[in-house]
């Protein structure tokens, strides 16, 4: 290290190294709530309802932390991170655990020191435009004013795509959802570009989603999922297999109406061992056996929590397509709990 | 017989550095200089052994590398594929010019408000006080929000524009406010164009010798030149002459809607706009207070006695009263100055790209690397405002009272 260098004179070097990794599962215990990192507001994904209650797809994976943790889904802190504050965030120690639609990337992973513990929504960066443009493909969008949020892997994917299609744009660089949704519909960009799920979120929350279409290209990969500091493997742990509860739990049938009982009478070895009857996962873990009970009990399997945020049946209205289990075609998939 | 000699001196000893008064204040200031080092040399370490901690280490080898972003205002060329070190660059030329352009905006709305703060007409100062109370008391950035978003809001979308019938029509054929920014019509530089450019420069250069044989002349006979229509006559009548003798050699490209946007012109974008204006009016209003502050410290008799002699209000204002003024109102203006160059970093608000958008928002939050752009950035806005400060210190020492 350089500061050897700079300081080797200096005799105070061993009273500053305050920063040894206590584990973060110890810490979220002590503390008795899980702070938890969301988006600023993303309809479907994590925004507040009408009672200040934050309700959603990655906050629901907050919840089933905290209860898996805290043994209560409610014992959470919600801390609003956008685009350029999210990593900060969790790199200081603010926050506990990012469940904010982050794309899962190598330089995320290795060059910033984060640990992405899965992928919870398999996605891909889309435009959206005003029927009345008559744009029906995203390779015509030649000169649009694009509006992108700054600082995410959209904004990179964006100059390549129109790069690679040697076609030009000027981008409106904004800072949340709602900023860019009040720049589309103020008609200041012609098109707003974000992950396709963001795009179907933000268009069901206008007065007339009809107006607006989706393109068909899809110009990159975005796999979002949680995401914990590097180096406190003991937490990654605990959030990995959290989540992968959850999808083991929609692929076993356990839901959060049938958890009790399947626990108390089941046959099946898999799930005994899931729900803890068998087993000391939870124990190898550094929780109690009830741990996934209570995680899958919070909001519900993996599916479960689909369904009731951003499925078919809700405004948002996204299809399983990829997010499907992979008994059913899709890449929802989850190591074995043995 | 006596002889005189010196008093002995005292030899040093330790306990003088803190009982005697001479050395006293010394000791003192060496402590707290120790002090000082140990405590920032205790937060470097503590830094650096975090970072280590993290696996982290401090490199700016990321400057190197390509970007991968676009940038909607850039002065110099630039596309995704330049380096993080020409983005910061951008966004570097950026924040000069939106300072450049509410400095100087700044200070004609600030010496308009103040002189006109102090006028007699009742409705005028009244109007001028409530510019300067609305303005002061309420956060710049709040300024940058609402003007950005009744540009947005209130102007028309480039797509009104489009159509037999449209919605809105561009003025004088030629300028188009939209919610995007205002499209201008831009210069052609044809051949023989540089001649006018001479010539205008020439032009400029000619009412600076005007004014001043006029003044020399006043000062040495009292004879009274006018200054003000031969000034503008020396400064347009050659290059018009010579912009037609040569044929009109500077035409304009009008912005024309074609695709998504106006192409051709210039396109002044809706950041910008919003930035600078809010920038201008806001800082504007406190120049004011530093003007009417250095009128008002002028004393009256000072007045009367230029009014005695018979000269009209004007004459004591720009002969009298502003040269003495001056002396009060240029230290707080470079003060005013320095704060519309940092608080041009307010530009993320309305996207605008200036270097804390490019090398503080993207490079940081694409590479990760958020101690090294801050510290750049740190460097950056240290440099400017030392600059900026410098040179004012230099025009202020031209105008402070010379005492011979």
């Amino acid at each position: 290290m350089k500061k050897s260098i700079v300081l080797g004179a200096l005799t105070i070097a061993g009273l500053a190294a305050g920063a040894a990794a206590a584990g973060t599962l110890e810490d979220v215990q002590a503390r008795g709530k899980l702070n938890c990192g969301v988006t600023t507001g993303l309809v479907g994904f994590a925004a507040p309802d009408a009672n200040g209650e934050w309700k959603g797809f990655d906050v629901a994976v907050c919840r089933a932390v905290a209860a898996a943790v805290l043994s209560d889904p409610n014992a959470v802190e919600f801390v609003p991170t956008t685009g350029k504050t999210r990593f900060t965030a969790l790199a200081s120690g603010e926050i506990d655990m990012l469940a904010r639609n982050t794309t899962w990337t190598f330089s995320r992973d290795v060059d910033l020191k984060f640990t992405f513990v899965g992928v919870n929504y398999y996605d891909g960066q889309g435009f959206m435009v005003p029927k009345d443009l008559g744009v029906s493909s995203a390779k015509e969008l030649d000169g649009a004013t694009v509006c992108i949020q700054t600082g995410t892997t959209t904004e990179l994917n964006l100059a390549d795509f129109f790069r690679a299609n040697n076609i030009s744009y000027e981008p409106v660089p904004i800072e949340t959802n709602a900023e860019g949704q009040q720049q589309y519909l103020a008609g200041a960009c012609d098109t707003y570009t974000t992950d396709a799920s963001g795009l179907a979120s933000t268009r069901a929350t206008f007065e007339n989603p009809a107006d607006h279409v989706l393109l068909p290209e899809i110009i990159s990969k975005e796999p979002l999922g949680p995401l914990v500091r590097h180096g406190d493997d003991e937490w990654a742990d605990v959030v990995r297999w959290t989540l992968n509860a959850l999808i083991t739990a929609e692929e076993l049938g356990v839901t959060s109406a049938n958890v009790n009982e399947m626990a108390a009478n089941t046959a099946n070895p898999e799930v005994a061992r899931l729900l803890g009857t068998e087993g000391t996962l939870g124990e190898m873990l550094g929780l109690d056996a009830e741990w996934s009970k209570r995680a899958i009990a919070a909001e519900g399997n993996f599916g479960e929590v689909f369904a009731k945020n951003i499925g078919e049946e809700t405004p948002i209205g996204l299809a399983r397509g990829l997010n499907a289990q992979w008994t059913n075609g899709g890449l929802i998939y989850s190591p074995p709990f043995r | 017989m006596t002889t005189l000699t010196d008093p002995p001196r005292a030899s040093f000893r330790l306990s003088m550095l803190i009982n005697d008064t001479r050395y006293r204040s010394l000791t003192f200031q060496a402590i707290a200089l120790l002090v000082l080092i140990v405590s920032f040399a205790y937060l470097a370490n503590n830094l650096l052994t975090n970072l280590a901690a993290a696996g982290l280490n401090i490199a700016y080898d990321f400057l190197g590398s390509p970007a991968g972003y676009d940038i909607n205002q850039t002065l110099i060329e630039y596309d995704s594929q330049s380096s993080n070190a020409r983005a910061a660059v951008v966004g570097i030329l950026n924040t000069l010019l939106v300072a450049f352009l509410a400095c100087v905006t700044a200070t004609v709305f600030g010496v308009l408000a103040g002189v006109l703060r102090l006028s007699n007409n009742w409705l005028v100062s009244k109007l001028m006080s409530f510019y300067v109370e609305i303005f002061r008391n309420i956060p710049v950035l709040i300024w940058i929000i609402i003007i950005f978003t009744i540009m947005t809001a209130v102007m028309p979308a480039p797509r009104a524009f489009r159509g037999d019938e449209p919605e809105a029509t561009m003025l004088l054929g030629s300028i188009a406010f939209t919610n995007r920014g205002v499209y201008l019509p831009a210069p052609v530089w044809g051949p023989g164009s540089m001649v006018v450019v001479l010539t205008f420069i020439a032009s400029i250069v000619g009412v600076f010798a005007y004014r001043r044989y006029a003044t020399n002349l006043l000062y040495a006979t009292g004879k009274l030149l006018p200054t003000g229509w031969p000034s503008l006559a020396i400064l347009f009548v050659p290059s018009l002459l010579v912009f037609f003798v040569l044929g009109r050699p500077i035409s304009l490209d009008y912005p024309v809607l074609g695709g998504f946007n106006f192409s051709g012109g210039i396109q002044v974008g809706a950041p910008l706009i919003a930035l600078w204006f809010a920038l201008s009016i806001y800082t504007g209003a406190f120049i004011a207070e530093n003007v009417r502050a250095g009128i008002q410290a002028v004393s009256r008799g000072q007045t009367e006695a230029a009014s005695a002699l018979g000269l009209r209000p004007g004459r004591v204002m720009n002969l009298v009263v502003l040269p003495q003024a001056l002396r009060v109102i240029i230290p707080p203006l470079i003060s005013q100055y320095l704060n519309i160059t940092k608080n041009s970093s307010l530009a993320i608000a309305v996207g605008y790209a200036d270097v804390t958008a490019t090398l503080g928002g993207i490079t940081l939050n694409q590479t990760g690397r958020a101690i090294e752009c801050v510290l750049l950035l740190m460097l950056f806005y240290l440099t400017i405002s030392l600059s900026i400060s410098a040179i004012m210190n230099v025009y202020n020492n031209s105008v402070k009272l010379k005492e011979r």
